[in-house]
């Protein structure tokens, strides 16, 4: 959920970049870590084909054309970064900040369309055929899980510049942070009443009440961002947007278990941690390496957030290594 | 339409477009992180130039190799569900692997490298680009040992309708997985080589620089000379195991029809599938090919004919990548050999300089044949002996393929002639000025 922040920058970015200079800072702020944010996303997707190749199979061939809009929305995203400062010319620039917005919020939406369905139920048979198309996603379930994933980004996005920059910028940002915090509490709100009608998610809930931890715990977060952000205590509101942000994820996650992959054909087809899984030997040798691994990524990724843990200012854009 | 033809040419495209950035990555950063070391050593500020001019081309082309990496990991998911729930097990534990171990490692400290020349010491900075370099080879090792396992799968049992993993060292240290990685990484090491070279030949006919384009060459110049060596070497060593693991691409690599002792290598031949037989052959070597192959002049070969129809592979694409590849290994260890002769007279050797100018495409040329040689080859299996290609894809609609595929093609072409366009502008600008 790193990468969070870095798409709600990039769909920020036409609204609060005013000038040339303020679209640098705003790359800049993320310029060194948004490719190892990205690599959770990829880490994401080949830790689920290793440990349940079976959902990895079925979500992504059904999932085909929400996955390709991604893709090609990341693929823009990424290259615009490098290419926009390479040559000078006024139109050029325009073109990748394009890609950059596009690359910043389709895979914000998306991801927020594929979990809110996935949450919902897919329509797969008992082969883990899909019987729908792209548009079958775009329901309105599915559509407000896209607004919420947005709005979550945004903000995160929003608390990040605050944090990474000074003087006009910053206060425009932060007062976005602000405005769009009230927005996302109103989603929030739906979101979760709408589950109570869309989704089977509050049947674990109900079986075991403890989970409601989860809940409480991603709520208090969303309200603490707030309370932080009033105190303009920036790291700690963007900290809590992060936790706001896991903890939605894990709400769908505990509502679902132990399915994986739920079908809205018939119950039976669904993918489960059970049905789905790889051989026990595959398991224990992804456990150890995840445990030895995860940790030395965190610590360097740490690393390298403390090294570049001050604002991004007007004299580091003139540096060469600069975007 | 076809979904299968069309999931295979969308991964063709995706795979060889990839395939034209990472090689360049997997060298250069060992040829920047050698040059910024230097400048650690002697405290020399052209080499700190030729750091940042070649890092500049390394980071545009790494741009282009992450974001097109993403396409491959998604694809299996999207156009090869089967194959990926059937052999998931192995394959994609091997793909997170290298997620998680390698190249976690090279983004974040790339990251690191661009952004912290002024908050690391000069060491340690010098120290993170030996690290991406060890992350990014790191990278290779795991998609070889993947791409090794399709080829030729080991450490498995058939279970529960899928093939599950019984010995993860079998997977990772069989001999097919120890070769492809030395024979892939060392093409990659030579394709950078000649790139420098090229770039350097530019700069040195025109005169500029010289003193910068010259050490560049030189360094170019044992890098290449040593890995294009390895990689006739160890092509050699590969081609013995094809002959023992998958005969049907050997007898394609070859374009041998029939079952014969003291087998032969054409020097050419044009294949003529419909009628089982070579249209055209010149320049027969009697046994040559078993004695590559078996180390015994009177050693058998099998031919294509001992192997149903069904089982063999696109003979004319097969043997015709095959023998530009090794066409072109020679021809790099041939010209690297002479550059090793001119090394100190470089500037007063314009033929010599223009010729590797011409170079830089051909090591391009000759890694993506090298791929279509082991991909094709393969056909019609995806994993060889065990699952065909036509069983492992996804089931959706053809329409769906065809409209990603057209997509790929737009955005991939866009994509490389910026690129590509990038590339040339930075490289024959040159480096910036030295400061003092």
């Amino acid at each position: 959920m790193t990468d969070g922040f870095d798409f709600g920058i990039g769909t920020l970015y036409p609204f609060l970049g005013k000038s040339d200079e303020d679209k640098r800072i705003m790359i800049n702020s993320i310029g060194p870590l948004w490719d190892g944010n990205e690599v959770w996303l990829i880490t994401a997707g080949g830790v689920t084909f290793a440990a349940f190749p079976t959902v990895y199979a079925v979500m992504f061939s059904s999932l085909y054309s929400a996955l390709m809009l991604i893709l090609f929305a990341l693929i823009l995203r990424g290259v615009s970064f490098e290419f926009r400062g390479k040559v000078d010319d006024p139109r050029w620039r325009k073109v990748w900040d394009t890609c950059i917005f596009i690359g910043s919020f389709t895979p914000a939406l998306l991801f927020g369309v594929a979990f809110a369905n996935i949450f919902k139920g897919i329509p797969i048979d008992h082969n883990g055929v899909y019987h729908g198309t792209l548009f079958t996603l775009l329901n309105p379930y599915g559509l407000l899980g896209g607004v919420l994933f947005v709005m979550l980004f945004l903000v995160h996005g929003a608390l990040w510049l605050a944090i990474k920059t000074e003087g006009d910028l910053h206060d425009r940002a932060a007062s976005v942070a602000n405005k769009l915090w009230s927005v996302l509490l109103g989603v929030v709100v739906i979101f979760l009443v709408a589950s109570r009608f869309s989704t089977r998610l509050y049947d674990n809930y109900v079986a075991h009440p403890a989970f409601f931890l989860v809940i409480l715990i991603t709520v208090f977060a969303l309200l603490g961002t707030k309370f932080f952000l009033a105190k303009k205590a920036f790291f700690k509101a963007w900290f809590a947007s992060a936790l706001t942000i896991v903890g939605s994820t894990f709400f769908g996650i505990v509502g679902l278990y132990p399915n994986l992959f739920p079908s809205s054909i018939n119950p039976r087809f669904s993918l489960t941690a059970h049905n789905a899984s790889s051989s026990p030997l595959t398991l224990k040798i992804m456990l150890i390496v995840v445990t030895i691994f995860i940790p030395i990524v965190i610590g360097y990724q740490i690393w390298a957030y403390t090294l570049f843990k001050g604002k991004v200012t007007k004299e580091d854009l003139a540096y060469e290594e600069a975007y | 339409m076809d979904v299968v033809l069309l999931s295979r040419l969308q991964f063709a495209v995706a795979t060889m477009f990839h395939f034209l950035f990472v090689p360049f990555t997997l060298g250069l950063s060992v040829l920047v992180a050698f040059m910024e070391t230097k400048y650690v050593k002697t405290g020399d500020e052209t080499y700190l130039r030729m750091t940042k001019f070649w890092g500049k081309l390394f980071l545009i082309n790494f741009a282009l190799g992450v974001v097109t990496g993403i396409t491959l990991e998604f694809q299996f998911g999207t156009n090869w569900s089967r194959y990926s729930a059937y052999v998931g097990d192995i394959f994609g534990s091997l793909l997170a692997i290298e997620a998680t171990a390698a190249f976690f490692l090279e983004s974040v400290l790339i990251g690191v490298w661009i952004f912290g020349w002024r908050k690391l010491s000069k060491k340690a900075h010098a120290a993170v680009m030996w690290l991406v370099a060890f992350a990014g080879t790191l990278s290779a090792v795991w998609i070889l040992i993947a791409n090794a396992w399709m080829q030729n799968p080991v450490g498995f049992t058939l279970r529960d309708g899928r093939a599950e993993l019984v010995d993860f060292t079998a997977v990772l240290f069989q001999k097919f997985a120890i070769l492809k990685f030395i024979h892939t990484v060392s093409a990659a090491y030579v394709l950078s080589a000649f790139f420098v070279m090229g770039v350097s030949a530019y700069h040195l006919l025109k005169k500029k620089n010289i003193e910068f384009f010259t050490r560049s060459f030189r360094i170019a110049l044992v890098f290449g000379l040593v890995f294009s060596l390895i990689v006739v070497i160890i092509g050699d060593l590969n081609g013995v195991i094809v002959a023992e693991k998958q005969p049907t691409k050997l007898a394609a690599m070859e374009s041998l029809w029939e079952t014969t002792t003291r087998a032969p290598v054409y020097l050419f031949a044009l294949p003529d599938e419909e009628n089982e037989k070579n249209k055209i052959e010149i320049g027969a070597i009697p046994g040559l090919l078993s004695l590559l192959v078996f180390h015994d002049i009177d050693a058998e070969v099998r031919g294509l004919k001992a192997f149903p129809r069904e089982e063999r592979p696109p003979v004319l694409i097969t043997s015709f990548a095959f023998k530009g590849m090794v066409g072109l290994g020679f021809y790099f260890m041939l010209v690297t050999i002479i550059g090793w002769f001119k090394r100190n007279r470089l500037v007063d050797s314009p033929k010599f300089l223009k010729l590797m100018l011409l170079s830089i495409p051909l090591p391009y040329i000759a890694i993506e044949l090298g791929w279509v040689v082991a991909e094709v080859g393969r056909q019609p299996w995806i994993v060889y002996g065990l699952m065909k290609t036509s069983d492992a894809v996804s089931p959706i609609a053809g329409s769906q393929v065809l409209i990603s595929l057209i997509a790929f093609i737009i955005v991939y072409s866009l994509l490389g002639a910026v690129g590509f366009y990038l590339i040339a502008k930075n490289a024959k600008k040159g480096p910036e000025p030295a400061s003092d």
